[in-house]
């Protein structure tokens, strides 16, 4: 090596001093030399090519599996924004004030075509809706809704212009909780004979757990919501105080689930959010047959003056989740590109590749 | 007070103490000390000096800026936290360094002025700190002191009050200069009261940078003296063989003219520095761009659905939509500020800091020697010692070892000395053992024992060849201490006696008619009879003595191929035996001299000498008509033998400059010596070819010769057949051309003194640039720098000064580079260097090695880097078209905060510290993987835009993706998974991810400390990520962590995990195909190379050894000048050791201190006289010596 022969011929005349030099020479390390041991990977045609065709043969089927168990869940998707005329719920979209004290109710009849076997879960769907806007997302007092005391009586900031009404605290404060979605959705199942048969909605188990037992508590625990609640308002959309929104106390205040959803807010302005839960009874039966359903919609959520749209979805799920192509769609075609890709760089290598060989 | 606005005035000290006291606290006040400072800060301005300096940088005041607005509650839309705890990091880092830096300064500042210096206080001589020497003070100096301050001299120990100085630490010569003190002033002696009682007033010029010139007038007793630059002694300067000398402080301190000179110390910034600059001020605009259509954006939104959407968001205070666009732009500045990181800045330096700990640690650039390890003194200009271009040598000191050295030599046909004998490689025990000659030289070191034999045998060849040695010659002895010094004119003459010396041929004293010798151990003195000197034309000198016995000979020496035509035709034969050998000297690259001589016949001698009187004595033509006699009696030589001397070169010069110019490096080499010296080391450093088509020489002394000489370029572009160079006006720059063949440029400093003119200097840089190589020879110190400055001027390229002396310190600091040689004498190259080595060999592991990587992992740093942030930052432009424009960001928080800081931080300066492409063997070997580097391929505005788009597609892959993976999916309990929460977490995570990967994809070395970086961060990420979203964390500041449960609730979900492998292979797969592509279709020399490592890591190489050609070159003739000849058989010379003379020379025991005669050629005259032209006027005082120096065996 030539670098070091020169100093080999140093160190052989430099015994004059005795041979013990002075400590300046630097410390023969690998680290300090830069010689630390180490994985040289070079992009070559050995293992380029192959990368891709595993890729492409891993991708293909994951692809394939993705989209089969996507095409396989069963959804149905109906809006009742009553945009037109012929709308049931036409005449209801046209009352845009949140406070109307006269409930407004349509019904919906629609057919699903083929039976809905495992749980069946319902969804509500808005369009439109920012609720990822920046003011609206951090319009909420987390610690608030965590049961904190001082913040039930002094929301944050944040929460303002909904922190404070007719000079009482908001309980819960905030835009988020001011737009709490609530309209009522009922299920009837006509049967064949003539009979219209509610479908039960399990109205629990629809928030995260760690929602519903970590983030969200009421104060003072779930003992007497009204005395906990005392001395604040409810949000001004609202038609009841938060204490109100279920007879059960497991799923009231804070800790109702229908709010605890409402309050995860979506990424995207069109975003759908678990309702309800249709469990499945027995496997002899499906959970929702085949057949004629109505759909009973107590019509008080205004959506009409920002063009937002509403939706019910009913959806079976699978181990990936809801209905969602895209993932199946996306794989399957990244798996051919590759595949493709690395049969073009196979014909490329073995066309000009031997070029760099000869060079060198 | 006119033009001599600077007055020193001396006066005896008062007799009372109080007056003394006044005296001193007047001085105190009024004059300035002979402190240096060099530091920038004290203990108490530091921290408001330092913190003005940062904020000063465009970064740092940005952030500042940044952090103001986060305060704003309207506009922030980022914590204030994910600002400060960056800013705050950085300051810290950055104060620290320059804290430390500054500590250095203070500690050299401090050693140097703590020097003690004896001063005449009081009537008495006191040792006082160099600090405290004022100006007016009289100090003294002895023998092989630094000069404190420039002094006016007043008295010194020797005859006629000269004394010698050394002014190496200031011009770089090593010879001896004489200077010598006013007659009135030399009359005070050592004699203290004398001294103190001197009063006298210096008006003189103000201080000034001026090396060579001094102005003023002494004012004593009644009189007023003239002073001249002969009798000041200059800071810087060294005493040598000068017993003592007093002075009067001119100036002190800083108004020194070694300090003047020293300038200011500029802040170099390195080419990419300035690129990242430019690039930063892009982004901002290109920052207030994206802003800008942001802000527009959520205008139109506010307008179409915003104002729609007020039942559930009600803007505050009734804003309308052009306040709120107006306040959304800044809130995505906030947002969008990380494509401008300021952990960008802390990253470069810290890469910066590590690659120059690996030079300092380098035990390759250590030289054992000296034990002097390499030192990066800058630590910030590591990546650009990866794109030089040009480099700018010195010679001596630098390519030299400034000793010359007899090596070989060849006696009636017979060669002596070993084969290549390069010093090193033989031990001392091998040297010849020369206890038999008690005047033998100890430092002199010849390898051939037979030489000796023949000399004991008494050869009568071999004793007329060193008796030829011992009398021929112009050099002058002194005996000193009982110690044989020699002052040669030239160094290859000194060589050549201390050779004759050594073996048994001492030449002891010389008088105007004698030359005394000891011919082995017999006193012998000769009768010089005549002086035939040397001159450029005649390249050769010879004697003419009387022996002891009378016989009448003649001795020559002087270039073969002279002497050959002189040659009696008797020896023919041994002609062609010693042509051979004379041609394996030269192929060793030493410089050869012919030996012959003459037996003169008595009456033919006495009418020649009677020519010659009235020759000498005639008017006109005096010149040709001794020529003609020299012509005449110089024939029908006896050829005796050749001589072989080394100028030695530094260890491995020749291979380096190979290897630099096979790196595509340009080498001009700059030096103060004589243009034939210069033009030999070009040929024996490999610089200067045989095989070059032409070296081109300009030595015109007059604007026009010059301008005529460089019209070379039409020459070299016939030949090329280049199309005629398109000058813009507007670009100004001079573009490479290709010259077909080499070429060599040997340009003098007269010449080059036109040439640096405004109205040539193109066209000297034009006709230079297409030459190979550039050799100035006899420049001064400003004239290195102005050719540096010329090169900077006119070509975009990063340039290299490399030089050991303080003549070398304004090309040093000119450059963008400067590398100081140290361990030799001077530091003061050293200290205004920005790294040091012991050796120029070192210089090529310094670029092909250190160079190369730093600037490969710098570029291949701001290339990640740049891209991981951008990449970062679209993310949100994206999100904001569905967010409505409302600057909500896409990630966390606290993902924000920590992305650079923890995240990223580690991996990337892993890379950035441990990266090498290949390593540093194959570096060596290939050294054209250098080129990439000098042509900015690696990060220049296309390699930033191509990350750019890289960056774009990234984000748009990055945030499309979970975009559709997550609308409208669930999880796989029904529940929730497409909100808010979930999508930053899934965004971010496979952010990390690509990241990662494209991290992985760019490092090729991977150490165990890199693999546990990327990993280790991709565990920490999850860590971080898990513990920020636990229950704990949420439970103890709710407002401050709301994300929990998210990481529990969405990376249990398969398909969250198949968006992350999406994401990353998407991300990935365009860049694996187009580098594959790349290497397939256009491979470049890295790729080669690396493949070639990777295939035979383990086969060993085979060195590659340059055979070198070199042409016969007469050392005499390179280094000679003529006139000394006149001088020695002149009376004046003699005038000063006069008391030597009379002794009568015992034969002195073997002394402890020999020499090795080094040094160069006389100092430098730009547009002074011309150079080949006789200088008749050599005065006594004037006269430039060759020193005999005691200097450590090599």
């Amino acid at each position: 090596m030539m670098p070091t022969s020169y100093e080999d011929g140093h160190i052989s005349v430099s015994g004059a001093g005795g041979g013990s030099m002075p400590g300046k020479k630097p410390e023969n390390t690998a680290f300090k030399q830069q010689r630390l041991p180490a994985w040289q990977p070079v992009l070559t045609a050995g293992t380029v090519l192959p990368a891709f065709f595993i890729i492409g043969l891993i991708f293909i089927p994951i692809g394939i599996g993705l989209y089969v168990t996507s095409m396989n869940i069963k959804e149905f998707q109906i809006d009742y924004t009553g945009v037109d005329m012929s709308s049931p719920c036409y005449n209801c979209s046209q009352n845009f004030s949140w406070n109307s004290s006269r409930p407004c109710a349509c019904s919906l009849p629609f057919y699903l075509d083929q039976p809905y076997d495992s749980n069946v879960f319902m969804y509500y769907g808005l369009s439109n809706f920012y609720q990822n806007h920046r003011r609206y997302v951090k319009s909420r007092d987390d610690s608030q809704l965590n049961g904190n005391q001082e913040s039930l009586k002094d929301p944050s900031k944040e929460c303002e212009p909904y922190a404070w009404s007719s000079s009482k605290p908001i309980a819960p404060c905030g835009a988020i909780a001011n737009s709490m979605f609530n309209d009522t959705l009922e299920l009837f199942y006509n049967d064949p004979n003539g009979s219209k048969v509610q479908i039960p909605l399990t109205a629990t188990g629809i928030a995260w757990w760690t929602d519903k037992h970590v983030k969200f508590r009421n104060p003072g625990g779930n003992e007497n919501l009204p005395a906990a609640f005392q001395g604040t308002t409810k949000p001004v959309n609202w038609h009841w105080p938060v204490y109100e929104l279920d007879s059960d106390p497991e799923n009231n205040g804070f800790i109702n689930e229908d709010f605890i959803v409402w309050m995860r807010t979506a990424a995207l302005p069109t975003f759908r959010k678990l309702y309800r839960i249709i469990q499945r009874k027995n496997n002899m039966v499906p959970t929702l047959p085949r057949g004629n359903y109505t759909l009973e919609v107590v019509y008080n959520y205004p959506v009409r003056s920002f063009d937002g749209r509403k939706r019910v979805i009913l959806s079976t799920i699978s181990w990936m989740g809801g209905k969602n192509p895209f993932l199946g769609i996306a794989y399957i075609t990244v798996g051919s590109v590759c595949f493709l890709l690395g049969v073009v760089l196979l014909i490329i290598h073995h066309k000009y590749g031997s070029r760099n060989n000869i060079a060198t | 007070m006119t033009n001599h606005s600077h007055i020193i005035t001396h006066h005896p000290p008062p007799e009372t103490d109080t007056q003394i006291q006044t005296r001193w606290e007047t001085y105190r006040l009024l004059i300035s000390t002979n402190a240096i400072k060099t530091s920038k800060y004290n203990f108490f301005t530091f921290l408001p000096l330092n913190l003005f300096e940062q904020f000063q940088r465009i970064a740092n005041a940005y952030f500042l800026v940044l952090l103001v607005l986060q305060v704003i509650p309207q506009i922030s839309s980022l914590s204030w936290f994910t600002t400060v705890v960056p800013l705050i990091l950085v300051l810290t880092v950055t104060a620290a360094k320059d804290a430390t830096d500054d500590i250095n300064r203070h500690r050299s500042d401090n050693q140097v002025n703590n020097r003690k210096v004896q001063v005449l206080i009081d009537r008495k001589l006191r040792s006082e700190r160099w600090m405290d020497v004022q100006v007016g003070d009289i100090i003294k100096l002895e023998n092989n002191q630094f000069v404190t301050a420039d002094l006016l001299l007043l008295s010194s120990s020797e005859p006629l009050n000269l004394v010698y100085i050394e002014t190496a630490e200031l011009d770089g010569e090593t010879n001896l200069k004489v200077r010598q003190a006013l007659p009135v002033t030399g009359e005070l002696g050592d004699d203290i009261e004398n001294l103190a009682n001197f009063n006298g007033e210096v008006r003189c010029e103000p201080p000034n940078n001026r090396l060579d010139r001094f102005t003023g007038t002494l004012s004593y007793g009644a009189q007023k003296y003239p002073l001249d630059n002969e009798k000041i002694l200059l800071r810087g300067c060294t005493l040598r063989n000068t017993g003592w000398c007093f002075g009067l402080v001119l100036f002190a301190g800083q108004e020194t003219k070694l300090m003047q000179n020293c300038g200011k110390s500029t802040f170099k910034r390195t080419s990419v520095d300035r690129l990242m600059n430019v690039l930063v001020l892009c982004i901002f605009g290109f920052l207030v761009f994206m802003c800008t259509i942001l802000a527009v954006g959520n205008y139109i939104w506010e307008i179409n659905k915003g104002s729609n959407f007020t039942v559930f968001l009600p803007r505050e205070n009734d804003n309308s939509a052009g306040f709120s666009a107006f306040l959304t732009f800044w809130s995505y500045i906030i947002i969008l500020n990380t494509v401008v990181p300021i952990s960008l800045y802390v990253s470069v330096e810290i890469i910066r800091l590590g690659n120059s700990f690996y030079i300092d640690w380098d035990r390759k650039m250590y030289y054992s020697r000296s034990d002097t390890p390499a030192e990066a003194r800058t630590t910030t200009l590591n990546e650009e010692l990866g794109q030089i271009k040009y480099i700018f040598s010195d010679k001596t000191g630098t390519l030299t070892q400034n000793i010359m050295i007899f090596n070989k030599c060849s006696i009636n046909g017979k060669s002596y000395g070993l084969p290549d004998v390069r010093g090193s490689l033989l031990q001392q025990k091998d040297a010849v053992d020369f206890s038999f000659n008690p005047l033998a030289d100890p430092r002199f070191v010849f390898y051939d024992h037979s030489l000796v034999e023949a000399v004991k045998l008494e050869n009568p060849e071999v004793h007329a060849f060193f008796r030829l040695l011992a009398l021929c010659h112009t050099v002058m002895a002194e005996e000193k201490k009982g110690e044989l010094l020699y002052q040669a004119q030239s160094p290859d003459e000194g060589a050549l006696v201390t050779a004759a010396r050594n073996f048994g041929f001492v030449f002891r004293s010389r008088t105007p008619d004698s030359i005394s010798i000891v011919e082995m151990g017999k006193q012998q003195s000769y009768q010089l009879l005549a002086i035939l000197d040397f001159n450029n034309v005649r390249k050769r000198m010879s004697v003419i003595v009387r022996s002891p016995e009378g016989k009448l000979c003649l001795y020559c020496k002087g270039a073969d191929t002279i002497v050959y035509e002189r040659l009696h035709q008797s020896c023919s034969k041994m002609m062609d035996v010693t042509t051979e050998h004379l041609n394996e000297f030269a192929g060793e690259g030493l410089r050869t001299l012919a030996l012959a001589y003459r037996e003169l016949d008595e009456d033919y001698f006495i009418q020649w000498k009677q020519r010659h009187h009235e020759a000498s004595i005639s008017l006109e033509d005096k010149d040709g008509k001794l020529d003609e006699l020299y012509e005449e009696i110089e024939k029908d030589l006896l050829l005796l033998g050749a001589t072989a001397i080394e100028d030695k070169l530094q260890d491995g010069v020749p291979h380096t400059i190979e290897q630099l110019s096979r790196a595509d490096i340009k080498i001009w080499v700059l030096t103060g010596d004589k243009q034939e010296t210069a033009e030999n080391i070009g040929y024996s450093c490999n610089l200067l070819r045989e095989e070059m088509n032409e070296v081109f020489i300009i030595s015109g002394n007059s604007s026009e010769d010059v301008r005529e000489e460089l019209r070379l370029e039409e020459v070299l572009k016939s030949n090329s057949g280049a199309s005629p160079e398109e000058t813009s006006e507007s670009v100004k720059l001079v573009k490479d051309e290709a010259v077909s063949g080499e070429y060599g440029l040997v340009i003098n400093g007269h010449s080059l003194a036109f040439a640096l003119e405004r109205s040539m200097e193109l066209d000297f840089l034009r006709t230079a640039c297409l030459c190979k190589s550039v050799i100035c020879c006899r420049v001064t110190p400003l004239q290195k720098a102005q050719v540096v400055e010329l090169v900077k001027k006119y070509k975009q390229v990063v340039t290299l000064a490399i030089g050991d002396g303080a003549n070398d310190v304004s090309m040093i600091k000119a450059a963008h580079i400067g590398v100081g040689i140290s361990g030799q004498e001077g530091m003061q190259a050293v200290l205004s260097s920005d790294y040091s080595f012991a050796q120029f060999r070192f210089l090529q592991r310094l670029l092909l090695v250190h160079g190369r990587w730093s600037y490969l992992r710098m570029c291949k740093f701001l290339r990640y880097f740049f891209y991981k942030n951008f990449t970062f930052t679209f993310v949100h432009f994206w999100f904001a078209f569905f967010c409505g424009f409302s600057a909500q960001t896409v990630y966390d928080e606290w993902f924000i905060t920590l992305y650079n800081l923890m995240y990223t931080a580690l991996p990337v300066l892993g890379m950035s510290l441990f990266d090498q492409d290949v390593n540093d063997v194959w570096s060596f070997q290939h050294p054209e993987l250098y080129v990439p580097g000098q042509r900015n391929l690696y990060f220049s505005r296309k390699a930033f835009f191509k990350c750019a788009i890289h960056s774009c597609y990234s984000s748009l892959v990055l945030f499309f993706i979970p975009y559709a993976a997550l609308s409208d999916t669930v999880r796989d309990d029904g529940s929730d998974v497409a909100d808010y929460q979930s999508f930053a977490l899934l965004t971010q995570t496979c952010l990390l991810f690509a990241v990662s990967i494209q991290l992985g994809l760019e490092m090729s070395y991977w150490t165990a400390v890199n693999t546990f970086f990327v990993l280790g961060s991709l565990v920490m990420y999850f860590a971080v990520t898990f513990t920020m979203y636990s229950n704990g964390m949420f439970l103890f500041l709710p407002s401050a962590f709301p994300f929990i449960g998210t990481a529990r609730n969405s990376l249990n979900q398969p398909s969250v995990w198949l968006t992350i492998l999406l994401t990353s292979i998407l991300c990935v797969l365009p860049v694996v195909t187009y580098r594959f592509l790349l290497t397939q279709l256009c491979p470049t020399v890295n790729d080669k190379v690396q493949k070639n490592q990777s295939l035979c890591r383990l086969v060993g190489l085979e060195e590659t050894r340059v055979g070198r050609r070199a042409s016969r070159r007469s050392g005499y003739a390179f280094s000679h000048a003529q006139g000394y000849g006149d001088l020695v058989t002149s009376n004046r010379f003699l005038r000063r050791p006069a008391v030597s003379l009379a002794s009568g020379f015992p034969p002195v025991g073997r002394t402890t201190t020999g020499f090795s005669p080094m040094g160069r050629s006389a100092g430098y005259s730009p547009t002074g006289r011309p150079q080949n032209s006789k200088v008749p006027d050599v005065e006594g005082t004037s006269l430039q010596m060759f020193r005999t120096i005691a200097d450590p065996p090599l």
